[in-house]
């Protein structure tokens, strides 16, 4: 797995010098922290869908046979369970787009009342969905294997009625792909339609994991200590929105905003300032909220006078914080923000351009450049423990090749229940969505927006929403990429779907445009969506494996919006493995290398005389992993 | 393979890195030398050729601010310039402007490559302004406040007729992504007289912008002084705001001196001063009342002699502002030895210098403004102080009062400024006395035991023949005071003053008494007084002793 913090790991220990060898089951980088282009997230949803648990059985034979007296076998779980409730829902028209540009003028002959209506009719379009999809959702789900099959059942209706079935599979999109004559050359502008969105699919990057860079935070921070920054390019959000009283509104956050606001008073202004001045350096007074250490933040705002709007702001779009956090840990989290602020730009974030999975690969590159090696679609059956000292000293490949090592590092999803003491996990519920507008428009389209939407219902969590623009290449032209993120009380789409019809326009049949007049034209409409849950293990810890101590579990993205866990957490096991060395030096300019040897291997910084099978004998590593080399 | 022993890379010691990086600067230094002393070689003899252009490109782009080379490349685009055709120059112009946007980004500060860029574009055949405007934005958006980019900016603007409106908004962009911008603040400034100018200005409601805007530009700076009260720049801002034009004040004429006195508003220059006699433009020598004063709101000048001294003849005198547009008119009417045409102190216009008078509910709207920020930041030493200035322009008698407390809290909040705040006050309580002076209609000025620091507003004082300056804390009494050209008595006991420098050439002045001062006694002091008041027709100066001085003159 090459998720975030394996990768930070891989990168720390081949930087000291330990060899790396890192594997994946997969046939693509980044674990859960990937990004896919739309032609890519389609194959992956048809591989979520298609995992099945077959041949296990007759590997393990295989595997035994290779396992001495005096060792244990570990088997590792070939299946990765951590995505579930997956669901896809397509709204653009399916139409070829000479149709459609035939069809705009019909849609101002709509009935009036239609306005009116849409809103039920979208709930009771997304139940149908629903229904129709149900199978898809189910069998998709890793442990129902034996319904996998029917997932095609519904694809043969689609053939025959489009419009009725929004929902799409992989193939049938390609089909229609392959069927569909080229496109016009000319486009109407406004209209995109899914063919469209295919055929402009490798301009999308979506990220499975939606987060933020705090520009104060431990991922900026490592990615300049360590020289990682060199391979990713930048762009700050533009602006933090919020969902309140049913709009959106911007959020005041920097000097600039406050300045520019025109939602608050002259008055507020103040008070807003005052009050964020005073949380720079909360420290330095603690008179002004001691009383309040065991009280919500939400108290103390309330009794700094703050008035209603402020409150709103600062509770969930600056320290975003809960009803119930503490005030000391309400202050910290703004401080954090406003520590943020001005270092790159007028809101404390960054984002990575190509997406946020850019990041892992980044420092998968920088481990590579200091040979460490990478294989795709090759993974660990078993870990061989010693019975005596209880440590892994070997793993046994797919293909039945035990390697040694020393150290080994492993996501949280390879691990089988039999080896888990706690499995209090959480849920995240995750929506992607592509839109054709920005939930608020403003002079400039190209801003990446940072959405908070408080809990609709006091009893439904917080929904975080960032909102990419095309020229954070992370989507088509014309289109928004949106990431919606709560941490889940019920599948992501009754999480997350209510939201989405507030902020959205979701039209009953694909392609239509909400009629003329109506509230619902003035917002954006999406295009598809995809809901998924992704689990969050980030609760767990050493404690809760039962797993030989050179094993290093790391846990999959958390539900924040940031990566500091995940960096953390690949710091404190890079300690554990190499206790004297540093982490992530900073990467020397390539001009200071001084290369051994006049042969020509000086040229690539690497890996490339090493096959993988020969790597994979000679040097003792595994998935994610590092071992140190033994003088 | 990097990997070397323990399969680490090797790197380079910070010794080795640094021997590396001094070798390949001497490298650099040496063929910087030798091809500066190529081109300097060059010039001298004279050659204007591609050569040369080719050499000084390669020295300027790594030094831009070598400002010979600059001039030597110009004389070599004058001469190329003669050598071709029209389209090949626009040729070699524009590839000068992409090489001096290199040049830029190695420093964008540098004054040879902004001075070199201006130049290109006046010879430039067809100067592609947008473009320049364009770079203006990007440099400015880098750092906003390089002003050699904002002066090359205005030239753009200037050069390609960039409406006015234009530039607003500009300034508005830049406003809202940095409010803490004087250079924004202050185009802004230059930019509203033109675009919303005040309706039918004349010379008593000269303020700089119609009301409407004037109420928009209010609200933008309250934006910024509540967000960060202690950002000095929108306070300036707004106090341009409230202020007004500056004016003529007051024309004064005296048949037997045979000389006008003009005073202003704010010390001006007095070029752009024209005097008009029943008709004829004048040729008259404008000078200040003291030979040190170049800025000064008092101008005198002599008429021709005989000019106006027959009592029986009625004069017209029209003094003339072609810097503001402006003028007054004074009469003098037959049988009057003097005459003058003013503002009168009673007049709700004056001393408001600083303030310009709105309709009073919208300065005391500002004032209620301010006030509610001084609740919430009672510490804030810009809201104090207009807070102070906008009590003065609505009531300064009624608010008097609470502008000494606020001058209190203000010295001990910026105690940095104490002083300065000490004279401000000064001047406010002058200007307070004089209002009360011309209320009781006398020509008797006292200001005694006040805390005063300096002394301010002695134009007003034109006609006053009694001021009584005791017990205050004057360190002088300043050039200025030779504007009271009607004193006759003067008292001043009782304070710091050191130098009499301001008794200078007072035609009318009698008695002074300077009792438990510091004047320094010397020959040089003495001499000085004796100089004083050489113009007096009779004097008897005693000064038994400093500490106790008496001048009685006639």
């Amino acid at each position: 797995m090459h998720g975030l913090t394996e990768s930070v790991i891989a990168a720390a220990c081949s930087r000291v010098g330990q060899s790396v060898l890192h594997l994946d089951r997969r046939n693509y980088y980044a674990g859960n922290w990937a990004s896919f282009t739309f032609n890519g997230l389609l194959s992956w949803i048809e591989q979520y869908k298609n995992q099945q648990e077959v041949q296990i059985t007759e590997l393990e034979q295989v595997w035994r046979s290779l396992i001495d007296e005096g060792e244990d076998a570990v088997p590792l779980s070939a299946l990765d369970s951590s995505i579930s409730n997956l669901e896809v829902f397509c709204y653009a028209s399916e139409e070829e787009e000479k149709e459609e540009e035939m069809k705009t003028p019909l849609s101002s002959f709509q009935p009036v009342n239609a306005e009116t209506v849409s809103e039920e009719a979208n709930g009771d379009s997304t139940e149908a969905h629903d229904t129709v999809t149900g199978d898809d959702t189910t069998a998709s789900d890793a442990k129902t294997p034996n319904e996998e099959h029917e997932v095609s059942e519904p694809k043969e209706d689609q053939h025959t009625s489009d419009i009725s079935e929004p929902s799409q599979s992989q193939e049938e999109k390609e089909s229609q792909l392959s069927s569909s004559p080229a496109d016009p050359p000319v486009e109407v502008q406004k209209k995109i339609t899914y063919q469209k969105l295919v055929k402009e699919g490798r301009r999308f990057n979506i990220d499975l994991v939606s987060k933020l860079m705090y520009s104060r935070g431990a991922l900026v921070d490592l990615l300049i200590k360590s020289n990682v920054s060199r391979y990713a390019e930048f762009k700050n959000i533009g602006r933090i929105l919020t969902y309140r009283n049913g709009k959106v509104e911007q959020v005041p956050c920097s000097r600039a905003d406050v300045f520019a606001s025109k939602q608050l008073t002259v008055v507020e202004k103040r008070m807003l300032m005052k009050f964020l001045t005073f949380c720079l350096d909360f420290e330095q007074h603690p008179e002004e909220y001691q009383d309040y250490t065991e009280k919500p933040f939400r108290e103390f705002l309330k009794n700094k006078k703050l008035t209603e709007n402020l409150q709103h702001f600062i509770l969930h779009s600056i320290a975003m914080v809960t009803q119930h956090t503490l005030t000391e840990e309400g202050l910290k989290a703004t401080q954090h923000f406003l520590r943020c602020l001005g270092r790159y730009g007028n809101t404390p974030f960054l984002f990575p351009l190509y997406g946020l999975g850019e990041i892992p690969q980044c420092f998968c590159r920088m481990c590579a450049v200091f040979g460490g090696i990478y294989c795709l679609r090759h993974s660990v059956e078993c870990l061989v423990v010693d019975k005596v000292s209880n440590k892994v000293k070997a793993v046994i490949d797919t293909r039945g090749q035990r390697i040694s090592c020393s150290h080994f590092v492993v996501e949280d999803s390879y691990i089988r229940d039999e080896q888990r003491q706690s499995t209090a996990y959480r849920q995240i519920s995750r929506a992607v969505l592509i839109t054709d507008r920005s939930v608020l428009p403003s002079e400039s389209d190209q801003q990446i927006s940072m959405v908070t939407i408080p809990p609709l219902e006091s009893s439904a969590p917080a929904v975080r929403m960032v909102e990419l623009c095309s020229s954070s290449m992370t989507c088509m032209p014309g289109t928004y990429l949106v990431h919606l993120t709560c941490s889940s009380s019920g599948k992501a789409q009754e999480d997350l779907a209510p939201v989405i019809s507030q902020l959205f326009h979701v039209s009953t049949i694909p392609g239509e445009e909400p009629s003329e007049g109506a509230e619902e034209r003035s917002k954006p409409a999406v295009l598809w969506v995809m809901y998924f849950n992704m689990r969050d293990t980030s609760a767990l810890d050493s404690s809760s494996y039962s797993l030989p101590s050179n094993v290093h579990v790391c846990t999959g993205p958390d539900d924040s919006l940031c990566s500091d866990y995940s960096i953390k957490l690949a710091e404190s096991v890079f300690h554990h493995i190499l206790p004297d060395e540093e982490f992530c030096p900073p990467a020397p300019n390539p001009e200071d290398i001084i290369y051994d040897g006049d042969g020509p291997q000086a040229e690539g910084p690497g890996f490339d005389e090493s096959t993988n099978t020969e790597a994979d004998k000679s040097l003792a590593e595994e998935e994610g992993a590092t071992h140190e080399k033994s003088p | 393979m990097p990997l070397g022993w323990h399969g680490r890379v090797k790197i380079k010691s910070t010794a080795q890195q640094e021997e590396e990086k001094r070798k390949e600067k001497e490298k650099k230094l040496k063929a910087f030398v030798s091809a500066r002393d190529a081109v300097l070689k060059k010039r001298s003899a004279g050659e204007h050729d591609e050569e040369a252009l080719q050499l000084t490109r390669q020295l300027l782009s790594s030094n831009p601010d070598f400002a010979t080379l600059w001039n030597y490349r110009r004389e070599v685009l004058l001469h190329l310039e003669t050598l071709r055709e029209k389209d090949e120059v626009q040729k070699l112009y524009e590839s000068e402007l992409h090489f001096i946007e290199a040049c830029l980004k190695v420093n964008p500060k540098s004054y040879g490559c902004w001075h070199h860029r201006t130049w290109v574009n006046t010879r430039l055949p067809q100067p592609d302004w947008t473009r320049e405007l364009g770079l203006c934005d990007r440099c400015l958006s880098l750092d906003e406040r390089n002003f050699h980019c904002w002066d090359y900016r205005r030239v753009v603007v200037k050069a390609s007729g960039v409406s006015v409106e234009q530039e607003l908004q500009f300034t508005d962009r830049l406003i809202g992504s940095n409010f803490s911008n004087y250079s924004s603040w202050h185009y802004r400034s230059t930019l509203l007289p033109q675009l919303h100018p005040q309706p039918a200005p004349d010379s008593f409601h000269s303020h700089r912008v119609c009301e409407e805007q004037l109420l928009k530009e209010y609200e933008l700076s309250h934006n910024a002084f509540f967000t960060d009260p202690n950002d000095q720049s929108a306070w300036f801002y707004y106090r341009w705001l409230l202020g007004r034009e500056e004016m003529i004040s007051c024309v004064y004429v005296s048949r037997e001196g045979e000389r006008v006195s003009v005073a202003f508003s704010k010390p001006v220059h007095s070029e752009g001063l024209m005097l008009v006699l029943d008709g004829q433009p004048q040729q008259v020598e404008w000078r200040s009342t003291h030979p040190r004063l170049r800025h000064s709101p008092v101008w005198l000048c002599d008429l021709p002699p005989g000019s106006i001294s027959d009592m029986s003849n009625e004069h017209n005198l029209t003094i003339h502002w072609t810097e503001k547009h402006t003028h007054r008119d004074c009469a003098l009417y037959t049988g009057c030895a003097e005459s003058w045409c003013r503002d009168s102190a009673t007049n709700l216009e004056l001393f408001r210098s600083e303030l310009s008078v709105e309709k009073s509910s919208v300065l005391q709207a500002e004032l209620q403004s301010c006030n509610q920020l001084l609740e919430l930041e009672p510490q804030n030493k810009w809201c104090l102080l207009t807070i102070i200035l906008l009590m003065r322009a609505l009531d300064p008698l009624g608010h008097e009062k609470e502008t000494l407390a606020h001058f209190q809290t203000l010295k001990e909040v910026d105690p940095m400024r104490s002083t300065y705040y000490s004279d401000l006050c000064s001047k406010f309580l002058i200007e307070n006395t004089i209002l009360k002076m011309e209320y009781a209609e006398v020509r008797v000025f006292s200001l005694s035991n006040k805390n005063l620091t300096t002394l301010c507003h002695l134009d007003q004082l034109l006609f006053v023949t009694h001021i009584n300056l005791s017990s205050n804390q004057l360190l002088r009494l300043p050039p200025h005071f030779a504007m009271l050209q009607c004193l006759e008595v003067l008292e001043a006991d009782d304070n710091a003053i050191e130098n009499l420098e301001g008794l200078y050439h007072l035609p009318k002045l009698e008695e002074v008494s300077l009792r438990n001062n510091r004047i320094l006694f010397s020959k040089k002091s003495k001499c000085f007084i004796r100089n004083c008041f050489s113009g007096v027709k009779s004097q008897c100066l005693v000064w038994p002793c400093f500490k106790d001085s008496v001048f009685f003159i006639n």
